[in-house]
């Protein structure tokens, strides 16, 4: 493997990652708060619809961006009303989820623009297209750090960028506000929080809303980025994969960027090379598709320190019995 | 008690009737859905030039997950209607099990293979090999680099049949041209995942491709965006997808689907069924598009090769080996 497939390989893995990486901290923040999201994935493939449908009406790639997030956030809302106001099981909620987004996007889609449940094409502004950091030209000719700056670090869509800075945004929010503080501790203990006179309603509100967002974005980054337009089931299994990274990276930010990371270099390989040959073992192309799903296996099994979920995760708080 | 009997048997003459009066043709649009702009999308306008043409109606439903197969043929089987035609392949077990149950409906399917056909049974199947094996000449012909790729879906022995066929295409024109061929997938998920054909597209463009055929149903609506976004050809598949990036998709390998499943509908109940029936090139069941969106890109010397090779291959002077023959391809591995 030479140098630059090498960073070819990686600039699709940052591709590949982006949209694990947001889910993934969308669920951090919900469940760290005590709300267990699996509906990740329908938040997202609604976002996608509505991001690209936004965006072709109005020739705005940014007002696709807020349409997406605004779907992700209406259903963010129902699921912190089944799970927080009317504890519900959050499981089932989410499951719900999934289902209501699937069968919505493609209906709403196809009473709007009479295209078999897609969106028109995007074109031009409607788009978010690659974004080049100054100098990329220019330093191209330097060997090694050029090309890895023009090929790996240049040219991406904004929403990566994004993506890559909300992993130290959350880490500060988590680590070091009083908010972070509280909303961790309203998923290890929310009596406690309740006891000191902070509402767990409102901070659980909080962390679905941030999920909702980030979602938003994972699900414009697909539609208005990634692709030009919304097709049926797009996002293929990202958001399980994304919940799967979670639990890979125990619920950590910085470790759940290197767990996307991971994910999406394992995809990136899978892509570029059917089957992998090692001497006389050939590994074949669905082995690194499934390794994601193994190694969730292998740490749940307590290989390599144990995952431990948020202690108060899935129970609705009830403040007095 | 009397009262009671006429009554029930008012009820039941009443339900037969009905029956008999709902002879409509019904098609079942497999895990792609009906709008892939594709396969599915195929069947359903040869659905819908039967029904524009005779004004008859026909009943329709998408599959939404694998366990609906039986459910739905025998819906439809029950509610009478006549023919019921499946697409695709994951249909021909379904249907030999529920075939024996309804022994006055005809059922057809698309693409699928079975080792014995039920009475009451067509199987209806294309030589995909001999379309790709046009548009893959058509590909070495257009490419610069030498280079080109071949993006399959879900990774079954029918889609390796398309790849293969377009292999032997490419290599009849230049010995020396390198195919690269990616599967999206192992599951039916691989339909539909146009994120996945861009990401494929792409790492095949970085290894020099510069003419990609997607078979790939849904994910095929991402490969040719891609292609078309990065400056290179695409080549759609079984419907015409020319239109879809007008003078950067070379050609689209069409599968008439709708042709088939026209016919099916016009022969309605008395349709010849317990067998198969083969579509290839000299019955122009397979070719490749021509219109005004490619026209600038396929040159006349491009169009009488490929046309030569086509009346070959219907003469027999040219043979495509398909890929079922001995489950494996001369020129390329998968």
């Amino acid at each position: 493997m030479d140098f630059l497939t090498f960073i070819q390989i990686l600039d699709s893995t940052v591709r590949l990652a982006t949209p694990l990486l947001l889910a993934c901290l969308a669920g951090l923040f919900s469940e760290r708060a005590g709300i267990f999201d699996i509906g990740l994935e329908g938040k997202m493939l609604a976002a996608a619809m509505f991001s690209a449908a936004a965006a072709a009406v109005s020739g705005n790639v940014w007002i696709g961006l807020a349409a997406g997030i605004g779907a992700s956030l209406f259903l963010s809302a129902i699921h912190g009303l089944a799970s927080i106001t009317f504890r519900g099981n959050q499981l089932i909620s989410g499951v719900a989820i999934n289902f209501l987004a699937a069968g919505v996007t493609v209906l709403v889609a196809q009473d709007w623009f009479q295209q078999g449940g897609r969106t028109p094409q995007l074109q031009g502004a409607a788009r978010f297209e690659g974004f080049d950091l100054p100098f990329a030209e220019a330093l191209g000719s330097v060997p090694i750090f050029g090309p890895t700056y023009a090929e790996l670090v240049s040219g991406h869509s904004i929403l990566v960028y994004i993506a890559l800075f909300a992993v130290p945004a959350t880490w500060f929010v988590l680590y070091r506000t009083r908010f972070g503080l509280r909303l961790r501790a309203v998923g290890e203990n929310p009596a406690a929080v309740d006891t000191a006179g902070v509402s767990v309603v409102g901070l659980r509100y909080a962390a679905v809303a941030i999920c909702g967002v980030l979602c938003g974005i994972a699900g414009a980054y697909l539609a208005t980025a990634l692709q030009a337009g919304f097709v049926k089931d797009m996002t293929a299994g990202r958001g399980f994969i994304a919940l799967a990274a979670l639990i890979f990276a125990k619920w950590r930010p910085w470790t759940a960027l290197w767990t996307c990371l991971l994910f999406g270099f394992l995809q990136a390989i899978a892509l570029r090379y059917q089957n992998i040959e090692l001497g006389p073992v050939t590994l074949p192309v669905q082995l690194m598709d499934a390794l994601p799903y193994i190694l969730v296996v292998i740490i749940l099994a307590g290989v390599g320190g144990k995952a431990i979920p948020p202690r108060a995760g899935g129970e609705p708080y009830v403040k007095e019995r | 008690m009397t009262l009671m009997q006429k009554f029930l048997g008012a009820a039941a003459s009443l339900a037969m009737m009905a029956g008999a009066a709902a002879a409509e043709p019904a098609l079942i649009f497999d895990l792609g859905g009906k709008f892939d702009k594709s396969f599915n999308e195929a069947a359903f306008t040869g659905a819908k030039r039967w029904a524009d043409e005779t004004g008859g109606k026909f009943l329709e439903i998408e599959l939404q997950s694998e366990a609906q197969r039986e459910q739905a043929l025998r819906r439809f089987a029950e509610s009478g209607a006549n023919p019921v035609i499946t697409t695709g392949f994951a249909f021909a077990d379904p249907v030999n099990n529920v075939a024996g149950d309804y022994p006055d409906t005809k059922f057809v399917n698309i693409d699928g293979w079975l080792p014995e056909v039920p009475a009451n049974v067509q199987l209806i199947g294309f030589q995909e090999h001999q379309g790709s094996y046009l548009v893959g000449m058509m590909a070495a012909m257009a490419s610069k680099s030498g280079t080109v790729g071949f993006i399959g879906g879900m990774d079954i022995p029918l889609i390796r049949h398309f790849g293969c066929g377009f292999a032997q295409g490419v290599k009849a024109v230049n010995p020396d041209a390198t195919v690269i061929a990616n599967m999206t997938g192992t599951t039916p998920t691989a339909w539909n995942d146009p994120v996945k054909g861009s990401e494929l597209t792409k790492a095949q463009i970085a290894q020099g491709a510069d003419v990609v055929y997607a078979a790939a149903g849904g994910t095929g609506v991402g490969v040719l965006q891609t292609a078309a976004d990065e400056g290179i050809l695409s080549i759609g598949v079984d419907s015409n997808q020319n239109y879809l990036h007008s003078g950067k998709v070379l050609t689209s390998m069409l599968k008439r689907v709708d042709v088939a499943v026209y016919d099916s509908m016009k022969a309605g109940a008395g349709m010849e069924t317990g067998g198969f029936t083969i579509l290839g090139l000299a019955e122009e069941g397979v070719g490749y598009a021509l219109d005004e969106h490619n026209a600038p890109l396929v040159s006349d010397e491009m169009k009488s090769k490929v046309d030569a090779a086509r009346e070959a291959i219907i003469s027999g002077d040219i043979e495509v080996v398909a890929y079922y023959a001995n489950d494996s391809c001369p020129v390329l591995d998968f």
